[in-house]
């Protein structure tokens, strides 16, 4: 335990970090498409990082704690995702049912393209 | 001061998540906050606006994720796993809308 505090440190400013840039952007844009984006442009963004931090360079072992698992787990959200769809459904299962499968769409597109990017990016001579 | 609140929450939030995902095996870990946050966002979506800034937007928020969810989805996928992919795809949206219909109910 003693050797994983500055792991849990790093994760824990980091998580706040994030946090902080959600709620920022949950005050400029409402729910739920304040979330849709966050969460489409964090899983970009993890792709882009695990493939920079695990396959490109040799990242110090706090990057992946900090960038990863603080500040992007704590920028997208997946409880936000679940209650607003829950409460689209009462208004509109339509869009209920859009945001729903269209954020996960999204999202799952967004981290392959983030990975995919870099390392095509990586095999190229400069 | 509502967003010293978020940050407060979320600096608690986050490694909660990191030290459930060291216990719990991949996706398993990441599904189990997923799933408990959607049910605790739930539960104080109609609270007062400082424990919905500390407990909802900053615990929960930072508890659950997004991203990790989808890397290891992929993750899954590049290693032809489709089978828990998919599973962590579908468990993790029903369960995870079933948990917040039922905070928000208790609520």
């Amino acid at each position: 335990m003693r050797s994983e505090l500055p792991i849990v440190a790093a994760v824990s400013v980091g998580g706040g970090l994030g946090a902080l840039a959600r709620y920022l952007v949950g005050l400029a844009v409402p729910a739920p498409w304040g979330t849709f984006g966050i969460n489409v442009l964090g899983c970009f963004l993890i792709g882009v990082l695990m493939v920079l931090a695990t396959e490109t360079f040799r990242a110090h072992r706090l990057v992946r704690p900090f960038l990863g698992v603080g500040v992007l787990g704590g920028f997208t959200t997946f409880s936000a995702y679940a209650v607003d769809a829950d409460q689209l459904l009462s208004d509109s299962p339509w869009l209920a049912g859009a945001y729903l499968v269209g954020t996960l769409v999204a999202a799952l597109v967004a981290v392959a393209a983030g990975v995919w990017l870099v390392r095509r990016l990586a095999r190229r001579p400069w | 001061m509502t967003a010293l609140f978020v940050v407060l929450g979320a600096m608690v939030g986050a490694p909660v998540r990191y030290l459930v995902s060291r216990a719990v095996r991949s996706p398993w870990g990441t599904f189990v906050v997923n799933v408990a946050g959607c049910f605790l966002l739930g539960l104080v979506a109609g609270a007062a606006g400082g424990v919905h800034a500390l407990v909802g937007t900053g615990f929960c928020g930072a508890l659950t994720t997004y991203s990790t969810f989808g890397y290891e989805t992929l993750q899954f996928v590049e290693r032809k796993d489709y089978r828990t992919a998919a599973l962590n795809v579908g468990l993790s949206v029903v369960a995870g809308l079933a948990a917040a219909g039922l905070g928000l109910a208790l609520g």
